[in-house]
């Protein structure tokens, strides 16, 4: 290639793309600077891919042409088309197909090294090994990931007999068979690991359930940057090192941090079976066997309550993203505002499939951040809050987390809306959340029911209140 | 222990130190955007399948090659915009007002 420049110049170049991406990171902790973070995040990679074409060790460009191409095409389109409430799974998808790729790219260089035995060099055989392993984990990882989100596999857990069990020995063989498969450098040992890796990857998410897909989703996306930065060590190319050290870090933190809000540690997350079915039996029925009752509201008594309140919290959750109930919601809360009502908005930590899933979308219908509250910082004001109205948000809110030591919820820190004087809950019916537990609060005698659809009752208060 | 490993390691734990103290002080509401973001930036294995893509030479190669290209670019390009969409939300306002200013 007559263009092709030096390796110094290249790595020069991804130097100068690691600080892209650094920055980047940076920019995106704050929100006033997030969006050119983001911009500046993306300079740095397109530094680093157009560096990369010019290297000397690319002697063909039609298939990277080819895959550019068809890459771009579907990822332009599905990030498009997306719905907000889809996010948090096309976050997912986009992360499988990174650690898929990771997953590719050592295998392909096994195939090309391995022909000639013993002529491989320990760590790189080693980092192709862990990028093969960790890569394809990560890709059927996040595929599950996506499934559960978009309801096409059971939101609830999948759990059978023995299966932590199942787990570990699979794993500790994954082991066995990767070290057999460096040693021999047999191809046969290689496809083995990622097969076993892809079916290690499904058994993981399979047993997790839906209040802790976003700490699963961010441990997989610190899994592929793990890969990624493996691949550097197997290309030795410094900017797939720091691109994918820089995410596997902050990832595993962001990961830490997510479950030290819930009161869990990461090996709770990913063996506890969190949300398996209370061994107590029918939803509708209390541990003693009484049938427990609960109160319908309408929209109009709802909505005077609302009115003539001096301190409202509204809970938002998931339900709240489905329906798309958002502008409504800030319809409702400026026009409770004009009629001299305190309105704010309480933020759970895990509220939604993704941590501050509810802060982007109150963000689109541009209520002000300082409504928007933390759990530490609501917490304390509940008791003294006339009305809790709770929007499709369900085990964020359950008492039994603080009350009852056989709820697989418990000791994970909630909202206390249970304190307030008078708590509605707008929800689709009395089933139970995704975690698949039912909510005690729900019977609660300061607690009454507006049943429907988000949008349409919150449309129904907002129509009631300006009669009101 | 060759001099070229040892510079990648070198590498790799300054880089785990320099990922950890950069979002050690992220606000909640930015977790999203943030995750994504850099589920975006591990997108970069696209330089490494675009190297192997490069100078793949049996088709068994080629065709893992050119698989990883897709899915990888599928993870930077999607990743940048999905973000870019999330942020464009977290517009900046002053005051409650519905007017210009």
């Amino acid at each position: 290639m007559t263009f092709a420049l030096s390796q110094t110049t290249i790595n020069f170049a991804y130097l100068v793309a690691s600080v892209g991406l650094i920055i980047g990171i940076k920019r995106l902790s704050s929100p006033a600077t997030a969006r050119s973070g983001n911009v500046i995040a993306a300079i740095g990679m397109a530094i680093a891919i157009v560096f990369t074409l010019l290297s000397p060790q690319i002697d063909s460009y039609w298939l990277i042409a080819a895959g550019v191409a068809v890459g771009t095409v579907i990822g332009v389109a599905s990030a498009r088309m997306v719905k907000m409430t889809a996010m948090p799974q096309m976050v997912a998808l986009f992360n499988g197909v990174g650690g898929g790729a990771a997953a590719l790219i050592a295998a392909a260089e096994f195939h090309r090294l391995t022909p000639a035995l013993g002529h491989v060099l320990p760590e790189h055989m080693g980092a192709m090994l862990f990028s093969a392993l960790i890569g394809s984990i990560s890709f059927s990882g996040s595929l599950v990931a996506f499934g559960k989100l978009q309801e096409l596999l059971p939101g609830r857990p999948i759990v059978f007999a023995g299966q932590q069990i199942v787990n570990g020995l699979l794993f500790a063989a994954l082991v066995g068979v990767g070290i057999f498969a460096g040693a021999t450098e047999n191809g046969v040992w290689a496809v083995v690991l990622l097969l076993g890796a892809l079916l290690f990857g499904v058994l993981l998410v399979l047993p997790i359930g839906g209040a802790d897909m976003p700490v699963v989703i961010s441990l997989l996306n610190a899994f592929t940057g793990l890969a990624a930065a493996s691949t550097g060590f197997i290309l030795e190319n410094t900017a797939l090192i720091i691109g994918g050290t820089l995410v596997g870090a902050s990832g595993t933190l962001l990961t830490i941090l997510m479950g030290r809000a819930m009161n869990r540690s990461l090996a709770n997350v990913l063996f506890g079976a969190f949300g398996a079915p209370a061994p107590t039996g029918d939803a509708a029925v209390s541990t003693n066997g009484e049938v427990k009752s609960y109160r319908e509201v309408s929209a109009e008594d709802c909505a005077v309550m609302l009115a003539y309140a001096s301190r409202v919290v509204i809970v938002p959750g998931y339900g709240l993203a489905v329906a798309q109930a958002q502008h409504n919601v800030r319809e409702l809360a400026d026009l409770l505002e004009r009629r001299g009502v305190d309105v704010k908005y309480a933020i759970h930590p895990v509220a939604g499939r993704m941590p501050g899933h509810m802060n982007v979308l109150l963000a689109e219908a541009n209520v002000p951040y300082p409504q928007l509250y933390d759990m530490e910082d609501i917490n304390p004001e509940f008791p003294r809050t006339d009305v809790a109205l709770i929007i499709g948000a369900n085990d964020v809110t359950n008492p039994a987390a603080r009350e009852d030591p056989e709820s697989p919820l418990y000791g994970m820190p909630i909202l206390n809306v249970d304190a307030s004087a008078n708590v509605v809950v707008l929800k689709r019916s009395m089933s139970p959340g995704f975690a698949g537990i039912d909510n005690d609060l729900f019977y609660r005698a300061n607690t009454a029911m507006l049943f429907g659809d988000a949008k349409a009752s919150v449309e129904n208060l907002v129509a009631a209140v300006k009669a009101a | 222990m060759s001099q070229a490993l040892l510079n990648s390691i070198t590498v790799f734990v300054l880089a785990v130190f320099l990922g950890i103290e950069l979002i050690s002080r992220v606000p909640a509401l930015l977790h999203t955007p943030l995750m994504s973001g850099t589920n975006a930036i591990h997108g970069i294995v696209l330089v490494g399948a675009m190297l192997i893509a490069g100078s793949a030479d049996s088709t068994l190669e080629q065709t893992l090659a050119f698989v990883a290209v897709v899915f990888a670019t599928i993870n930077v390009v999607g990743g940048f915009l999905v973000t870019d969409r999330m942020l464009e939300m977290f517009k900046r306002k002053p005051d409650r007002g519905e007017g210009p200013e």
